[in-house]
């Protein structure tokens, strides 16, 4: 179960062939489908690519460290000649024409592509469960560690329901990655929407610097918040993606010029140099207490390796919410625009008009999380209301935005804070809520990263008392994804975060065991 | 603020997506009152931020034809054409009104 790098090492030495590799995600993934973490998987062009990347090591012209190494890719990115659905029926049975320039540079480097992963609908949600293909199950519901755990007290026929949520919106993703179908996998976060399912499924969540990764063909949510995310099982392998995946993209105007230097994290690092910010206000009502004295001990830990850990203030976090709620339905009232039924998706039965088959369109393809979206967005676009809420919540951006800078510029390095408020709750507790108040309560420690465009990263820190995983998040400078991730490397060797104990892992292992036994007498 | 019925009509109108019922309405006036939590923050002097890359020049490309030629392509995702031309039902019809409006739309 090695990282990025020991696999790539293993298929560049012959120890695993990449159709091997690609074999045993496939099978995987279809003996944990019971977690719903893929909307397609396209296991035809995968055995393909497989195949052409075993031709380049056997001539020994790989194309680089990702060559041959199955990833997955969250459906609100566009793949060319695979459905792009957005978890929606306004996307069901789309075909995307191109492939988005994250998906291109990975296939670029011969990554193979299993398959895309499962979402909120059109990545607006915080569960992974507000989907049209369903909600997806944490990998970690089926995990030795939370069975042992919740053995105790409940009876065996709550199990079934027991299950408990990803988080999201790139909770297919999240799963993915976790229950080892693939090495690594993109999401896409706006407002926390890489980190949460990452903290909540025991794997690593990168949020890079807005403007550092292309968005081209990754279905817009909020144009000015949104970044591809990157989901991997250790901090080095999401250095690896980032290098592949960060540049200048003259396809999106909104890629910053400067040239990128990929980099590698040291495996040594001195933290008595650095400065460690931990902000009070994200010691937001309703985190729990475990999850509070494991922030404690991380900045202990920091403590005692000699950094400087010190108390500091974002003023205005506690209105980022607010702020990205009247922003991000704003735009989505934009961006849902396109969708009319006359280009491509779904398309009404709807003839007297051209205004009437969009509105019935409309109505039949989006679910009622996006359409709420939709009429709160043009309500604050209103003539009559721009100012008070739209241009309002635009300075308050603002104001949310210095704080960060004037926190960076007093010397801090890094922040140190919580990813999520508690570990991931049963789906059937999940759903008592409705959407936009669970995604107000569990955005609230992510989401003014977003605000700011300033690059995060969740890293698995401990497993709860209920045998969940818990991470903790690291903000960094913008554009400092070095320094950001060096941090979190070193962390990430403190903590040594378990092992996820699954049955269908183990088995796949064992058969496969058997086979090659069985195979060497034949 | 009141959130009145010609507000709600002109809301679907432009969005081009109706409220449904009345957990559309409330979810909406739950959203208007989120959001009022904004007039809480002094942002007197302070100019509204469109995006965090505003110190940046924005990248301009050289206005030459770089791809193109698709059209196959992008006709593929569509449900009505004809040659080379998506097809809509006729246009300058206006949604019918509010009262009117539920049975038209009931029928879809």
């Amino acid at each position: 179960e090695g990282g990025v790098l020991q696999v790539s090492a293993a298929l560049k030495e012959g120890q695993v062939t990449p159709t091997q590799l690609c074999q045993r995600c496939l099978a995987l993934i279809r003996s944990t489908k019971f977690l719903n973490a893929y909307i397609t998987v396209a296991e035809e062009t995968a055995l393909k690519q497989a195949e052409e990347s075993e031709k380049r090591y056997r001539r020994g012209q790989p194309l680089g460290v990702l060559d041959g190494i199955p990833i997955s890719v969250k459906d609100n990115f566009n793949t060319a000649g695979i459905e792009t659905t957005c978890a929606s029926n306004m996307l069901k049975g789309y075909i995307s024409p191109y492939n988005a320039t994250v998906v291109q540079k990975l296939l670029d480097q011969g990554a193979v592509l299993l398959g895309k992963t499962n979402l909120d609908e059109f990545a607006m949600g915080s569960g992974s469960t507000d989907g049209v293909f369903g909600p997806v199950r944490n990998p970690w519901s089926y995990s030795r560690q939370y069975k042992e755990k919740s053995a105790s007290k409940s009876h065996s026929e709550d199990e079934e329901s027991n299950w408990v949520i990803t988080g999201g919106s790139s909770g297919g993703s999240a799963a993915a990655v976790s229950s080892f179908t693939c090495f690594a996998a993109l999401g896409s976060d706006t407002g926390g929407s890489t980190r949460n399912p990452a903290a909540h499924c025991g794997v690593v969540g990168l949020k890079p610097t807005y403007g550092l990764i292309s968005r081209h063909g990754l279905i817009p949510l909020v144009n000015s918040m949104d970044v591809p995310g990157i989901l991997t099982r250790c901090v080095d392998d999401a250095a690896v993606v980032l290098g592949l995946l960060a540049g200048h993209d003259p396809k999106d105007s909104t890629t910053i010029q400067d040239t990128f230097e990929p980099f590698e994290l040291p495996d040594f690092t001195d933290v008595s140099k650095l400065t460690i910010g931990i902000p009070k206000e994200y010691h937001a009502p309703g985190l729990s207490g475990e999850i509070l004295a494991l922030w404690s001990k991380a900045a202990d830990l920091f403590k005692n390796a000699g950094a400087k850990v010190i108390e500091v203030s974002l003023p205005h976090t506690r209105y980022s919410i607010v702020c990205y709620h009247v922003l991000c339905t704003a735009e989505v009232a934009s961006n849902m625009a396109r969708f009319d039924g006359l280009e491509y998706g779904h398309r009404s039965d709807m003839n007297e008009s051209t205004e009437s088959m969009y509105a019935a369109t409309r109505r039949e393809g989006f679910n009622d999380v996006v359409r709420g979206r939709i009429l709160s967005g043009n309500y604050f676009l209103l003539k009559q209301n721009y100012e008070n809420y739209f241009i309002k919540a635009q300075k308050v951006r603002r104001l949310i935005a210095s704080d960060f800078v004037k926190v960076f510029r007093s010397g801090v390095d890094i922040l140190l804070t919580p990813t999520t408020l508690s570990d991931a709750v049963p789906y059937m507790e999940f759903i008592k809520e409705d959407n936009r108040t669970r995604s107000t309560q569990d955005d609230i420690l992510t989401q003014a990263a977003n605000m700011a465009g300033v690059p995060a990263i969740s890293v698995p820190a401990a497993l709860s008392e209920r045998g969940l995983p818990v991470g903790l998040q690291f903000i960094g400078r913008s554009l400092q994804e070095k320094q950001l991730l060096t941090v979190a490397k070193w962390f990430e060797k403190q903590v040594k975060f378990p092992m996820i104990q699954l049955e269908e892992v183990k088995r796949l292992d064992h058969d496969i065991l058997q086979h090659q036994k069985s195979a060497s007498f034949s | 603020p009141e959130v009145t019925v010609e507000v709600l009509a002109h809301l679907e109108r432009l969005a081009l997506v109706d409220f449904r019922d009345e957990e559309g309405v409330e979810r909406l006036q739950k959203a208007i009152q989120f959001a009022d939590q904004l007039q809480e923050v002094n942002t007197d002097g302070v100019e509204p931020m469109d995006s965090v890359l505003e110190d940046r020049c924005l990248y301009l490309r050289e206005d030459d034809v770089t791809e193109g030629n698709c059209t196959k392509e992008l006709l593929k995702n569509a449900r009505e054409k004809v040659e080379e031309y998506f097809v809509a039902p006729p246009g300058n019809i206006p949604l019918p009104k509010l009262d009117e409006q539920e049975t038209s739309l009931q029928g879809s």
